[in-house]
């Protein structure tokens, strides 16, 4: 076991699948010579050269579409998205070519690309630097939605990405990436789809993902003193949601709760409710209840930042409300 | 107002041709011509459906960069697409059945006249949107370099032409794809179709530079301007492009002055352009004027030329039973292709 920062243990997951197979290479931009503006390609570049680890010049949407190709032509491309809210640039090349060329072709290709990098609501980066794009690309065909969260199954997932033969959205956060864990020495994966039970329980089921886990975890802390034993699930997989570990969970529970930092309006939280409305809603005792950001660009003043955000006390509190109801 | 670029004079082409080179382009120019035609008889029969882009008058541009490629380079190309994927090798019938929405077509049908695929023609496809393709094509040529220098194989010297109109010149993607391909010494060829209108926005009244060839300089790239009426010249100029991007020396971009004889898509009224224009153009139409050549220099006579013609109907006859006797995709299959595992 060695102790390992969340983007070290990325960088590892691609140096070690850049070795196994000399079809992966990065691309992005100042992922070479700078070692990518989160240290996650530190010294590939000096390791596998200027075509594995390729530098880019700022044209995200044509980058972007460059991989396609390259993908279309038999290269296993990852693409690093400085920050994810640029890649809105590259939402053309990301939808209509990764997203839905293998099904409008017939089958004839496959794109098997990750597109990975930095997201959510950091500190005080101001609002085009703090956006939650799950919410975004959740609706395009074809695509393949991660969102790692701890060192661990940031490691794990992002080789599975990486091996998959299909395009792969593969969200970071950029507060996480300074996350401490002992890693196993032996080489792993982590399945893309399967959701993680990070606390079993049976008295609320809380789904949640990337950095609102580990407010979900200090909320859970409180919620123990109380006497409330929750049981606590990290979806990873953003789509497809996995419903059987989610089903599995509202059957022990009857109540849920969604815990998001995605925006209210059409996120995540959006489609999980309208999905368990569809299939579990007679397992229900409680409506269920969805604590997302505010729907709005976030601010740069930190107080009025933190308020656009889920805070554990207000994922304690709602917890709360809920076991407190009557049946 | 603007200007009108004047047609430059070119220079008769110098380049040999062996009657059986000659034979060859002229029977991949007479498959577009034909198979576009029964296209438009089947869309106006309301056999084939959405919208419908056709190539007629462009085929000297198609015959002359795609016949002068291997079998193993890469075409990409756009919604005007149906010639690309004849001239890349895929049979007639399953374009045919393609336009159709059959299962025997070659996107089994999900794809239609604008998506049209295949891998086993290294056809990277049709692209809907303008300039979509261009980053696509730039990544197979990547691929081949990727091959050649970082994995060390020296058989992968692959070419790759891309396609485009000359509206797709004034988008983004057009700049930022030349800047990475002479960046990168990538072995491709951008070959811009000016068919001066893109749907009913005039080429001149759309750009602050008519001459698009001249675009490349700034990347410090080749760029070459062509007459597309004529198959030779075109030939010619795609050959030398091939070389170099073969040779490691990097992309260049070629502009074809052509014109579309129909409108912008079979749906498009074609209300703006002048009857002395479309006259003046027609008068230049590449298959006559490649007959004139075959003849006038004894590579070929009428007799084979009608050959070729008869034997291109059939194929086309052939192509239209076999679209319509093919199968609809089956119903139980509408999830199939989402993902690689399906």
């Amino acid at each position: 076991m060695a102790e390992t920062l969340l983007f070290n243990a990325l960088r590892e997951a691609i140096d070690e699948e850049m070795g196994r197979d000399d079809t992966v290479f990065v691309l992005g931009e100042d992922v070479g010579v700078y070692g990518g503006s989160y240290k996650v390609t530190k010294d590939l570049y000096d390791k596998y050269g200027e075509l594995r680890v390729l530098d880019t010049p700022i044209a995200e949407n044509s980058f972007t579409g460059m991989a396609v190709g390259a993908a279309m032509t038999g290269l296993r491309p990852i693409i690093e998205g400085m920050n994810m809210g640029f890649l809105l640039l590259a939402f053309n090349q990301i939808a209509n070519n990764a997203g839905m060329l293998r099904y409008t072709s017939g089958g004839n290709f496959k794109i098997p690309m990750v597109i990975r990098g930095p997201g959510g609501v950091g500190r005080q980066l101001g609002a085009e630097h703090s956006q939650r794009l799950e919410a975004y690309f959740q609706a395009v065909p074809g695509l393949k939605i991660v969102a790692c969260s701890t060192p661990y199954n940031a490691k794990g997932l992002l080789k599975a990405a990486i091996r998959d033969d299909n395009p792969v959205l593969f969200f970071e956060h950029v507060l996480l990436y300074n996350l401490k864990e002992d890693l196993p020495n032996h080489e792993y994966v982590v399945p893309l789809d399967k959701a993680e039970i990070v606390r079993p329980g049976k008295d609320v089921t809380i789904l949640t993902y990337s950095r609102m886990r580990h407010h979900v975890t200090q909320a859970v802390k409180g919620l123990e003193k109380k006497g409330i034993d929750p049981e606590v699930i990290d979806l990873i997989s953003l789509k497809p949601l996995d419903f059987d570990t989610i089903g599995a969970s509202i059957k022990k529970t009857h109540r849920v709760v969604i815990v998001e930092e995605c925006m209210k309006t059409g996120g995540i939280g959006a489609e999980i409710i309208a999905s368990i409305n569809d299939r579990y809603f007679d397992e229900l005792d409680a409506p269920v209840v969805r604590l997302s950001s505010q729907d709005i660009p976030t601010p740069y003043n930190g107080k009025l930042e933190t308020l656009t955000i889920v805070q554990p006390k207000q994922i304690e509190a709602a917890v709360e409300n809920m076991v407190a109801l009557k049946v | 107002m603007v200007q009108e670029r004047t047609l430059p004079q070119f220079q008769a082409p110098a380049a040999q041709i062996s009657p059986d080179e000659g034979l060859l382009l002229y029977e991949d120019m007479i498959l577009g011509r034909y198979f576009e035609d029964k296209c438009a008889e089947m869309y106006y029969r309301g056999k084939m459906f959405g919208f419908v882009h056709l190539y007629n008058g462009q085929e000297a541009v198609s015959s002359g960069v795609i016949k002068a490629l291997r079998s193993d380079d890469y075409v990409c190309s756009t919604y005007r697409d149906h010639v690309h994927a004849l001239s890349a090798g895929v049979p007639a019938k399953n374009v045919m059945a393609e336009l159709f929405g059959k299962e025997t077509g070659c996107s089994r049908g999900r794809g239609g006249s604008m998506h049209l695929f295949s891998s086993e023609h290294n056809l990277l496809g049709g692209f809907a949107f303008i300039g979509e393709g261009i980053p696509v094509a730039l990544g197979a040529a990547f691929q081949s370099r990727y091959r050649r220098d970082a994995l060390g194989d020296a058989s992968a010297d692959q070419v790759t032409a891309c396609f485009f109109g000359d509206g797709t010149s004034n988008n983004g993607q057009f700049f930022e794809c030349l800047n990475m391909a002479a960046l990168w010494k990538l072995p491709i060829l951008f070959v811009v179709e000016n068919n001066k209108w893109a749907i009913g926005m005039a080429h001149e009244r759309a750009t602050s530079q008519p001459e698009i060839y001249k675009k490349a300089s700034v990347f410090g790239m080749p760029g070459v301007e062509v007459d597309g009426m004529d198959v030779m010249a075109v030939r010619a100029v795609a050959q030398e492009a091939v070389a170099r991007a073969r040779a490691g020396e990097g992309p260049t971009l070629i502009e074809a002055l052509t014109y579309r004889f129909r409108g912008h898509s079979l749906a498009d009224p074609d209300e703006l352009r002048s009857k002395a224009e479309k006259e003046a153009w027609l008068a230049r139409d590449p298959i006559k004027r490649f007959e004139a050549y075959l003849l006038e220099h004894n590579l070929a006579d009428e007799g084979a030329l009608k050959d070729v013609r008869d034997r291109i109907q059939t194929t086309i006859d052939d192509a239209l039973t076999f679209a319509e006797d093919s199968p609809e995709p089956s119903p139980d299959d509408l999830y199939k292709y989402i993902f690689a595992e399906d």
